[in-house]
């Protein structure tokens, strides 16, 4: 048997909804049809009322989510794609995540954003949201790149007591399988060695772990061995473990699929900077997708975002240095 | 701290006409006075940010907050004080949230509008306007999970009726048919914009049957009007009629905040019916009825004068926010705060 990250996430839902009546998802086209992805599969139908079609307004779906929490539900709030959050951002920004500082009333939601891009998808059905939202007092921001965590972090975010953005990536839906479910899981907010090593640290989250993984299985032929930590949620950042990481190989490239400006390797980068200084042999480097809106064709699209080829160019630069 | 809303008149059962509207009148003018008492404040130098005035919209407010009950929700806005009361919010909160009192139940993280007790059924307004109605629709949905009962108001003005929150809001509360009765109060300018510059169609009430959801139009002036059609879109909403839209109109009788001298307003709707003031056509109704002479009405404005100014005097020796001794924490999941908050 295998489970793709897109059925954990179905398997996620199921289980926290059997499990806590609380819980309840709310989305566009996620009752009889099970979602655009088909990530609410037959939820509804073994959940009656309980999974439920929006209208299409973000708004007023994260605003529902917020009075919902505040009466002591646990809504799942799927937006179709991560891209049209930005109209339940208001939403998100001002009344989710700033109802617990305000009131001391916690906001337990959790928004689901299928992110990132897949070829053909252009420049609306491909963003990932992660360093927006990261920015935002208030939020918790789990971007899994793995089966087990897509699955383990979805219950978590459940059972988190603030408002969850659960940064789910398209590419992984269908490509990346696992054996089984975990049983077990690491603490959200603790980065992952994904794979040690000595030479290099990349540090990386969702679909790039993947990307950055290629290059250091092909770099371990030629005798080099680069440490891959995932960062599993990027609010709260595990900067400890990057440091760590950093202060046994000395080198540091940071990868992010999305643009350039701020962002989550920016802020990697920063951290290891001001406080890590003295463990680095050379300056650290980030790469990220150009700063363009995502392109549409496949050949632009390919050289819009990181891939294994530039992050094993990035790599050598670091290396030779 | 008080726990809980002050069970006032407010939530009381009021059995005649005359104990109806005399509660009212005097959760207006209490309102109207504690207003008066803010904006004096606020011209002293004593309130930090805003301050923000329900002149000539009392009726209204006061019809809402007096409509719901204990357990039913309301999501207030700029000019509701006198809502408030009557839905049972201490003046006490409404004092510290002004002062910012680190007793109050904001705490000083929020101020002067922006508070209220979730917990308890009255939701502290962000400032983005028409983003409350939504929330209040989310209360009323884990209420029907919940199989409990009550409804949900909440107000806003023509202006906010522009945002495309509302629209979303009125739309989704009609497709779930909840028990939510939104509350304009049409006072003819959004700031300094006429309505006019607000919206295309003859009147508000018009995009009622648009959303297909129930009307009621009412003279936002008149005390009488306002509890019938108000309370009774209220007891609508609550024997399963779906969403109320009520467009009550009237004229701000004040600036936009006290920062702002209205200039713009113009004086022949100053003259009009709209522009009665509420509070008074309400006590020349009272006088006339026979259910308060002018004597009375004085003792009652004594009665409020002294519970301001207690108030006032009290929270004004309480302390505020100590930067010191704050928990600088913006979620509730102390495991998950950033070790490095605030670099
Ligand atoms: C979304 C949003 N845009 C702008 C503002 C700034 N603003 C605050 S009050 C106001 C005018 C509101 O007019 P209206 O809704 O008619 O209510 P009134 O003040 O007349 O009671 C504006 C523009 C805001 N609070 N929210």
């Amino acid at each position: 048997m295998s489970i793709t990250y897109l059925e954990a996430i179905r398997e996620a839902q199921a289980k926290a909804l059997a499990d806590d009546p609380r819980v309840f998802i709310y989305g566009q086209d996620v009752g009889s049809f099970g979602g655009a992805f088909k990530a609410t599969k037959n939820l509804a139908q073994e959940f009656p009322g309980r999974v439920i079609d929006a209208p299409i307004s973000e708004d007023a779906m994260i605003g529902s989510a917020v009075g919902a929490a505040i009466e002591g539900m646990r809504p799942i709030i799927e937006i179709q794609f991560a891209d049209f959050s930005t109209v339940g951002l208001n939403q998100i920004i001002n009344n989710a995540a700033s109802l617990f500082w305000r009131t001391n009333v916690s906001c337990p939601i959790t928004i689901r954003l299928p992110s990132g891009g897949t070829s053909g998808s252009g420049p609306f059905h491909s963003q990932n949201m992660e360093a927006l939202y990261a920015h935002y007092p208030g939020l918790i921001v789990m971007t899994p790149g793995t089966v087990e965590d897509a699955y383990s972090m979805l219950l978590e975010a459940v059972a988190i007591d603030d408002p969850v953005i659960f940064c789910e990536h398209k590419y992984l839906y269908y490509h990346l399988k696992a054996e089984k479910l975990p049983s077990e899981a690491m603490p959200v907010g603790k980065a992952r060695i994904a794979r040690p090593g000595r030479d290099l640290t990349i540090v990386t989250y969702s679909a790039m772990l993947h990307e950055a993984l290629a290059v250091a299985e092909e770099l371990a032929t030629e005798g080099t061995e680069i440490e891959v930590v995932d960062l599993r949620s990027v609010k709260p950042l595990d900067t400890d473990t990057v440091i760590a990481s950093v202060a046994r190989t000395g080198k540091l490239l940071c990868v992010g699929e999305t643009f350039p400006f701020g962002g989550v390797t920016a802020e990697v980068i920063a951290r290891v900077a001001t406080e890590a200084f003295d463990l680095l042999d050379v300056a650290p480097q980030r790469l990220n997708a150009k700063d363009t809106p995502v392109p549409f064709h496949p050949n632009l699209w390919a050289a819009h975002r990181p891939t294994a080829r530039s992050i094993m160019s990035a790599v050598r630069n670091l290396l030779q240095n | 701290m008080p726990q809980t809303l002050v069970s006032l008149e407010a939530t009381a059962k009021v059995s005649s006409p005359c104990e109806q509207f005399t509660q009212a009148f005097r959760w207006m003018l209490f309102g109207r006075l504690l207003d008066e008492k803010f904006a004096t404040l606020y011209r002293g130098g004593k309130i930090h940010g805003g301050v923000f005035l329900g002149r000539g919209q009392e009726a209204v407010s006061v019809s809402v907050g007096m409509s719901l009950r204990k357990g039913d929700v309301f999501a207030p806005l700029i000019r509701d004080l006198s809502g408030r009361l009557a839905f049972g919010e201490p003046i006490l909160d409404a004092v510290r949230t002004y002062f910012g009192s680190s007793l109050g139940p904001m705490r000083g993280r929020d101020g002067n509008v922006h508070r209220g007790r979730p917990k308890e059924g009255l939701v502290p307004m962000i400032s983005h306007l028409g983003a409350m109605i939504p929330v209040v629709n989310g209360m009323l949905m884990a209420r029907r999970f919940q199989k409990r009962e009550g409804v949900g108001a909440t107000c806003i003005g023509e202006g906010g009726t522009s945002t495309g929150a509302f629209h979303e809001a009125l739309n989704q509360a009609a497709v779930e048919k909840l028990p939510l009765i939104l509350v304009v109060a049409n006072n003819q300018y959004a700031y300094s914009t006429p309505s006019s510059r607000q919206f295309a169609c003859d009147d508000l009430i018009d995009k009622a049957i648009g959303y297909g959801v129930d009307g009621h139009a009412v003279d936002g002036t008149d005390l009488t009007a306002c509890l019938k059609v108000i309370g009774g879109a209220v007891e609508n909403a609550r024997n399963g009629a779906g969403p109320q839209l009520i467009i009550a109109k009237l004229l701000r009788l004040c600036g936009h905040g006290e920062h702002d001298d209205a200039h713009y307003i113009d004086p022949k709707l100053k003259k009009s019916t709209l522009g009665r003031d509420c509070l008074k056509v309400a006590e020349e109704q009272l006088v006339k009825q026979n259910w308060a002479d002018s004597d009375l009405i004085d003792r009652w404005r004594d009665e409020f004068h002294q519970k301001i100014e207690e108030a006032v005097a009290l929270v004004q020796r309480e302390p505020g926010p100590d930067p010191f001794k704050e928990n600088w924490q913006a979620i509730s999941s102390t495991h998950l705060v950033e070790m490095h908050n605030g670099i």
